[in-house]
């Protein structure tokens, strides 16, 4: 074990040095580009020894990693933003053929006007094309969840391309100290390569042609019951990284000081590290508050989530991401099991931090102090949803 | 010289595939399999060619097929032959793409396999329009041609992609014809032998968006070539050389009028004079063009 002050870009490439993978393909993309430049750089001086596809757009990309992927290897690849939405059909063919894949997603903002700065709805415009999405917290967790992505995505009872999301600028250029496992313990930790099929062995098959519409409906359902599969299958690879490297996330979600909570702040990816400050410092003045930390968007844990949310007082849902029109993502997937949690819980959106505008601590504190306090006077809050402008 | 006694017997492409009669596509799918046998998987992006294959379980193609998004065929092909050598792999990626998925919405994903000389056989099927959706132009399409969406004639030529492949300065380029199929499977032949980016423009008359009778999709591939319009060449490490029969036609003299290959065709119905020495000037400047590089 060796720690080294790593970059959430430098993260993400150690983490594909530790796992083996047989080819990596990536355009540039800011806030990406140092991932590219530093696994292009390893792949020169030798210490890796895959293939490095320079290609010539982010739609190639994905698709030079699906055909290696889809004959047996294991590849890689990283985008932002602009990047992912050139990438989106490709997205869906790869998780359509079945073909386990990971894939970093940079987060930032889509222009127009030109943005490099922070937001998660360019990854979660990609909620519905079939891949496990996570994102991360601290660069550490970049680390460990790029290892046990490969693990989760080639698991049989999954088989499907996963993305770790690292919020830009946020973790992607900012160094923290990370815990780098031995290269034998994550050997050992990710099996041989697995996949349901492989186009390049002697067998003749045929991939992707026309289907009956009951047959492709099947596979639809095949996909969606693999995400349920996947949900244990998350936690039981978080379960067994964690006795071989010392560190678990909770699989899908974290609970952190949520026991007993009244109140919850729910929310994924960087800034849930300013809601733990937060969280602390509430306590510290009496309130009744705990996070719960989404880590997977996709499978989505409804279980986890109405458990927690169940029986507290109030839960304000924190989105760095926009549906046009309608509500924040993770918001508008926590009411979508509102009647499951039942009608106590008082659950109100908060949309912040959209095109990389300053969220901090004081921010938080803030909109949660303002929260608690509409619900000790009134017993309801005025705006379920809210922009944070 | 190959002979067609050196041939395979096998069927590649099975009898019930769901090609239209007279359909180029299924001819020259035949050729790939006759020329390079079991070795092959072919990157197919969307086009007729996702339709012939007919409809899953079955399959009329008895080769591998990876069927793909429209533009990413010659990436995902890349993607294939750039693990070959670490996994120990023996397949031959060949990708069989129509004229938009190469010359129009794929072309990046082409030009930047191109320039990374990426070894694998890009084959452009080019029956000059997209015909899956139903004969649309395409930068493939002929000056003067109709289509559904140029009721009144193209006013523009076709994009002279083999020569801009050739300007990539890949190790091979090839043009090829369907009624031509010796010629066609010895190039496939030689491409499988080279190390690098192969590129083999396949020249395919479609009796439904060209408008003539299905029976005479070889007769027309044959007088494209015999009036001059459609030139066989094929180019090893840039050296250009024009390839049988298209050697006797560099003497203007010895072609055909090219009347006889427009008024076959219902797609050129109605062109006058003038656009028809358009037509004339567009054949000759190819091949002056063309001469200038051999």
């Amino acid at each position: 074990m060796t720690i080294k002050v790593l970059t959430g870009n430098y993260a993400v490439a150690e983490a594909v040095k530790l796992s083996g993978v047989n080819l990596i393909t990536a355009y540039p993309i800011t806030p990406q580009t140092p991932i590219v430049e530093k696994l292009s750089e390893y792949v020169d001086l030798g210490l890796i020894k895959a293939s490095f596809v320079r290609v010539e757009s982010e739609f190639s990309a994905l698709a030079v990693a699906y055909g290696a992927s889809i004959c047996g290897a294991r590849s890689f690849t990283a985008t932002s933003s602009h990047g992912l939405l050139y990438m989106h059909e490709m997205l869906w063919w790869v998780a359509g053929s079945r073909v386990p894949l990971v894939m970093a997603v940079v987060t930032r903002a889509i222009g127009p006007p030109w943005n490099i700065w922070d937001e998660h709805t360019d990854l979660l415009d990609q909620r519905d094309t079939g891949w496990l999405i996570s994102f991360a917290e601290d660069n550490q967790e970049v680390l460990d969840t790029i290892i046990q992505l490969y693990r989760i995505t080639e698991d049989p009872r999954v088989y499907l391309p996963g993305i770790l999301g690292l919020d830009g600028f946020l973790l992607s250029h900012t160094s923290e100290p990370v815990d780098i496992p031995d290269e034998h313990i994550i050997k050992s930790f990710l099996k041989p390569r697995s996949q349901p099929y492989t186009l390049c062995g002697d067998e003749l098959i045929t991939m992707g042609n026309l289907p009956r519409a009951r047959d492709a409906m099947f596979m639809r359902y095949d996909i969606h019951l693999s995400m349920e599969r996947a949900k244990r299958v998350i936690k039981e690879v978080d379960l067994e990284y964690s006795k071989l490297v010392g560190r678990s996330y909770g699989g899908l979600v974290e609970c952190y000081r949520c026991e007993n909570s009244k109140y919850l702040l729910v929310g994924m990816g960087a800034w849930v590290g300013n809601m733990k400050d937060v969280c602390d410092e509430l306590r510290d003045e009496g309130y009744s508050v705990g996070v719960l930390k989404v880590r997977f968007f996709r499978p989505f844990p409804y279980e986890e989530v109405v458990g927690h949310l169940s029986g507290i007082r109030g839960a304000l849902v924190f989105d760095r991401s926009i549906s046009l029109g309608s509500l924040g993502h993770l918001h508008l997937e926590i009411l979508a099991r509102a009647s499951s949690i039942g009608k106590h819980t008082i659950i109100k959106g908060l949309i912040a931090g959209l095109a990389g505008v300053d969220v901090g601590v004081k921010e938080i504190k803030e909109s949660t102090i303002k929260f608690i306090n509409e619900i000790e006077e009134l017993g309801y809050v005025k705006d379920s949803s809210e922009w944070l402008l | 010289m190959l002979s067609i006694k050196d041939l395979p017997k096998e069927k590649y492409v099975l009898p019930g595939h769901s090609a239209c009669p007279g359909c180029p596509e299924s001819l020259g799918l035949r050729f790939v399999g006759m020329a390079l046998g079991k070795d092959v998987i072919l990157v197919i992006p969307a086009g007729c060619s996702s339709i012939i294959q007919g409809v899953m379980p079955s399959s009329s193609l008895s080769m591998r097929v990876l069927n793909v998004p429209f533009a990413s065929a010659a990436a995902v092909a890349a993607g294939i032959s750039n693990i070959r050598g670490l996994l120990d792999i023996k397949v031959i990626p060949v990708v069989w793409a129509g004229d938009g998925a190469t010359a129009d919405i794929g072309f990046a994903s082409l030009s930047g396999a191109a320039e990374r000389n990426d070894d694998l056989i890009y084959v452009c099927v080019d029956n000059e329009a997209y015909m899956n959706t139903g004969i649309q132009r395409s930068s493939l399409t002929p000056y003067g041609a109709w289509t559904t969406t140029s009721v009144t004639g193209k006013k523009e030529g076709k994009k002279e992609l083999p020569l801009i492949m050739l300007i990539h300065k890949v190790p091979y380029i090839a043009t090829a014809s369907i009624a031509y199929p010796i010629d066609f499977i010895s190039k496939l032949r030689k491409a499988a032998s080279i190390k690098g980016f192969k590129y083999i423009h396949l020249h395919a008359p479609c009796p439904v968006g060209w408008r003539f009778d299905p029976s005479k999709t070889v007769e027309v591939a044959r007088l494209a070539i015999e009036v001059g319009a459609w030139i066989l060449f094929e180019a090893e490490e840039g050296r250009v050389r024009i390839n049988p029969p298209s050697t006797i036609y560099v003497d203007k003299s010895k072609r055909r009028d090219v009347r006889e290959y427009l008024d076959i065709q219902g797609r050129f119905k109605g062109l006058d004079g003038r656009e028809i020495d358009v037509i004339k000037k567009l054949i000759d400047d190819n091949w002056n063009v063309l001469l200038k590089l051999t």
